[in-house]
């Protein structure tokens, strides 16, 4: 197998919320121990409900917050701890879309500029005139038209504007892109346009990919692997075919049954497992445990 | 620049545009009043002291307002006066509105010590009155036009530092600001490029309001001889002076105090429109 | 039940004027669950709060139609009469329950409330009636939560207290937009299954307005696909699963991805960007988007008729016959 190219080890994130007026603060483990690898071009799912640190998990594998614990590992270098100068060569490298299309893109700033931002700050693009005919080139690469460089944000729809953002991501050309619950905030004709876009984006750019969603059948349909998460740990890891066909956990198999599958005749004749997420205690000294081809499951010792 | 006009003429709009109306004549009458061939604001004439207004419907005589106790023209005193006004006032909010924008964007994009120590400083200068402190700094450094232009833009930064504080508190926290952080831009480029457009519309709504105080506090700075000095007219001063010979000559009082009124009004009305024009949001304040 | 005849309402914006809902037609029988499904623009959420009275006029304007309930027309009772219909005979739940709950009332309060208005029942019976609502909506502890505010229940809770509200007065029609999109599957999941078993026992009629396939196809008799302020397709739920006849239920059914990704495939993508409503194309507003339009889809718009060799009331707007178009692309 290929060295990996991103190793993330036992990360942890604590957040505490500051005491109120009566009692204490109270102490939240956003991200509680996760570890996983991804080798290059590999696209690795990350799904969850909301609270499950999936987000706080990207952002911390991008280093826009500070880990309490654990490693970032990126082609061999720890991140973690590394001053903003020296982490800024592999920022290059590592990119980010967000959710939110109407918040993730400046509404101020023409999006031609937008686009060539990441271009001006690390000095890569040539003069003005070669950065432009760059920026031309990410427009056509997303389905945008060059001649939309000079508009503003709110004069675009939301899967223009996400179009806009993955072009922003993709300009210094990373290795490896986190996609933030992309298509979540999208009208479902649009969802299928920008998932065929990652698609075409990984062919041609040997991206690696950790798609954060909780649209489980499109990680089943866009991911190799897939990583399913908890309250801030992962309960279930594996092949993606081998997690949906065969889950272990009863919070993956209580996510499963409650997909809704658009076909009126099966999804009539199905039953929801029920799961208690903020009641569900993991059992003590809980290790993830290899069932074999890499499926992993969180079990007691 | 289609919308702002339509927004000015709509509704409740006319408030706005009167403001405006009134500011605009106002700014031309401070930057063309030497042109107008009217009587040298300073030169006394103790002969024609304290001549009754003059102004009627047949026409201007030679003090349309009258002259005050030492015989100057009011007329070209108020416009006289009303180019030190607005040339103080706008200096000291312009002034005021950069230290306070750029320490509200440090404080709040950087936090921490910085953002307590700045913030816990804003609190004690809020709770001094105004006047106090501004008494007290002239006091110390003198009176002169510099001094007060310094005293009123440290008496109105705070109020800059608290609402683009508290912008940028929210804006920071938006994708895009996440995205240029992603890419690596430094700090200064994100406050400049990516949050400070975004701060901006509140600043230039509070800058509004913000002169029509200090254009009071001016005024009441020169009524207690501690704003511009004599000979340089001023309103504050007008009032001072007059104010003794109130129920022998009420213009001499009279006419600079409406020139005062008006213009905090229409600067206010304009102010007013303004915040609700550009951020409704900011209504419930 | 319901009988909406050619309701139309309009849209002002920055001096221009869009009719966002050109004339929609349809009914509704005693019982039935119709699912209403589109996406941005397509006018399913503005045309319940037309029915509902709680269209924010301006911008919005309803410009004519019927919409017939029991008798009444919604779109002419006096705004008093609507208010005691509202939370009385029509329930409703919106999606996001954070806005729809008051934060400084109690939940118990929140849910007595209509029940003395509308049932003119005392405060002491409305409350234990509450806590029996609580219950039913499948919240433990219902007693003891009343007396809670809507910060101290998740979202999902939430969601469970409006749908409470709006079932209080035992509602002959529930109107539910998107009640389930700002939940976790799994809480998804928990509602559907309550709403389906609440929609036995109570014998209500529902509309259920999403964007979700998946969710129609569990919970409703009918669906109703719209687009552009149009309804494009409408027709029993398997009838319109099994052989859509407009290319957009089409497109929406083929864009969603089944099962892992076969090597080198791709979804099917509805090409473009959502309608415009301020600049509409002539004739069918799918037209520009649609891979199968025909000359006269550009000019003309077809109307909503009864589609041949389908069961009675699979109606669809295509001038297309979409099975054979798609027969022969094979």
């Amino acid at each position: 197998m290929n060295p990996p190219l991103l190793s993330v080890r036992d990360l942890r994130r604590t957040y505490r919320s500051r005491a109120g007026l009566f009692g204490s603060g109270l102490v939240t483990r956003a991200v509680d121990g996760v570890s996983f690898e991804m080798t290059a071009g590999e696209t690795l799912g990350l799904v969850g409900e909301s609270g499950s640190g999936k987000s706080t998990t990207g952002r911390l594998v991008m280093g826009l917050e500070e880990p309490d614990g654990g490693n970032v590992v990126f082609a061999g270098t720890d991140l973690t701890a590394m001053t903003p100068a020296q982490r800024k060569p592999f920022r290059r490298r590592m990119q980010i879309v967000f959710q939110d299309p109407y918040a993730a893109l400046n509404p101020r700033m023409r999006v031609g500029d937008f686009v060539a931002e990441p271009l001006l700050v690390h000095d890569v693009g040539g003069g003005a005139a070669e950065r432009r005919d760059r920026v031309a080139e990410l427009f056509r690469t997303v389905g945008l038209d060059p001649a939309f460089m000079q508009r503003f944000p709110h004069e675009f729809s939301g899967g223009q504007r996400q179009r806009v953002g993955i072009a922003r991501a993709i300009a210094l050309q990373p290795e490896f892109l986190v996609a933030d619950e992309p298509i979540t905030a999208l009208d479902v004709s649009i969802q299928a346009q920008i998932v065929n876009l990652f698609q075409d984006l990984q062919e041609r750019l040997g991206l690696a990919l950790l798609f954060i969603a909780h649209d489980l059948s499109m990680v089943r349909y866009l991911c190799t692997r897939v990583a399913v998460m908890l309250r801030g740990r992962i309960v279930e890891a594996g092949p993606v075919e081998a997690v949906f066909a065969d889950a272990r956990h009863p919070y993956t198999r209580a996510l499963l049954s409650a997909v809704p599958i658009p076909d009126p005749v099966r999804e009539r004749g199905r039953k929801r497992l029920p799961f208690d997420a903020g009641g569900y205690t993991f059992p003590p000294g809980a290790a993830l445990r290899d069932l074999g081809s890499g499926h992993l499951v969180l079990d007691g010792a | 620049m289609r919308d702002f006009w339509r927004a000015l003429t709509r509704g409740s709009g006319w408030l706005g545009l009167a403001g405006l109306l009134l500011i605009v004549v106002l700014v031309l009458l401070a930057a063309f009043g030497p042109l107008l061939d009217l009587p040298d604001p300073t030169r006394t004439n103790l002969r024609a002291r304290m001549v009754a207004p003059t102004l009627s419907w047949a026409g201007l005589g030679a003090h349309p307002l009258g002259t005050d106790q030492l015989g100057r023209d009011i007329l070209s005193r108020i416009v006289a006066g009303s180019r030190v006004t607005l040339m103080v006032a706008g200096a000291a909010v312009v002034l005021g509105g950069i230290l306070g924008t750029l320490l509200g964007l440090a404080s709040g994009y950087f936090g921490g010590l910085l953002d307590r120590l700045l913030m816990r400083l804003v609190d004690i200068q809020l709770a001094i009155p105004l006047m106090l402190l501004a008494l007290m700094v002239v006091a110390a450094l003198g009176p002169s036009l510099h001094n007060l232009i310094g005293v009123l833009a440290l008496v109105s930064w705070v109020r800059y530092a608290r609402i683009v504080r508290g912008q940028v508190l929210a804006v920071r926290e938006r994708e895009f600001v996440q995205s240029a952080r992603a890419i690596g831009a430094s700090a200064p480029r994100i406050l400049l490029v990516h949050i400070l457009p975004n701060v901006l519309t509140p600043a230039v709504v509070v800058a509004t309001l913000e002169l029509a105080r200090v254009i009071v506090l001016e005024a009441g700075l020169s009524f207690l001889g501690l704003g511009v000095q004599p000979p340089a007219p001023s309103w504050g001063r007008m009032l001072a002076e007059g104010r003794t010979y109130i129920s022998s000559a009420w213009w001499i009082i009279t006419f600079p105090g409406l020139a005062l009124m008006l213009t905090v009004l229409s600067v206010n009305l304009l102010g007013d429109w303004l915040r609700d024009y550009l951020d409704p949001r900011l209504k419930v304040r | 039940m319901l009988e909406i005849s050619d309701l139309s309402v309009g849209f002002s914006r920055e001096g221009r004027f869009a009719r966002v809902i050109p004339g929609l037609s349809y009914s509704l029988r005693r019982g039935e669950t119709l699912g209403i499904v589109g996406e941005s623009g397509s006018g399913k959420s503005v045309h319940a709060l037309a029915l509902l009275g709680l269209l924010p006029q301006p911008p919005g304007k309803v410009l004519g139609g019927q919409a017939i309930f029991r008798g009444e027309d919604l779109l002419t009772v006096p705004e008093a009469r609507l208010r005691e219909l509202r939370g009385g005979q029509i329930g409703v739940v919106f999606q996001d329950p954070m806005t729809a709950l008051n934060p400084v009332l109690t939940v118990g309060r929140q849910i007595a409330e209509p029940l003395m208005r509308h049932k003119g029942m005392t405060r002491r019976q409305a409350l234990d009636r509450a806590t029996d609502l609580l219950a039913l909506v499948g919240i433990r502890d219902a007693a003891r939560r009343l007396s809670q505010f809507p910060h101290e229940f998740s979202g999902g809770m939430r969601q469970r207290v409006m749908i409470a509200i709006a079932i209080s007065c035992e509602p002959a029609l529930l109107i539910a937009d998107e009640p389930t999109t700002a939940l976790d599957v799994t809480v998804q999941g928990q509602i559907l299954d309550l709403m389906a078993e609440l929609r036995e026992r109570l014998g209500m009629t529902m509309i259920w307005i999403t964007h979700d396939m998946g969710v129609v196809a569990g919970i409703a008799d009918t669906i109703q696909v719209m687009y552009a302020g149009r309804t494009m397709e409408r027709g029993p739920v398997e009838a319109v699963f099994a052989s859509p006849r407009s290319a957009y239920t089409w497109g929406l059914l083929q864009s969603l991805p089944h099962g892992a990704r076969p090597p080198g495939g791709r979804l099917h993508q509805i090409p473009g960007q959502p309608p415009d409503m301020f600049n509409l194309p002539p004739g069918d507003p799918f037209a520009p988007r649609n891979p199968f339009a025909t000359e006269r889809c550009h000019v003309e718009a077809p109307p909503l008729r009864q589609v041949e060799g389908s069961v009675p009331g699979h109606l669809a707007a295509a001038w297309y016959d979409l099975p054979a178009l798609l027969e022969r692309a094979r």
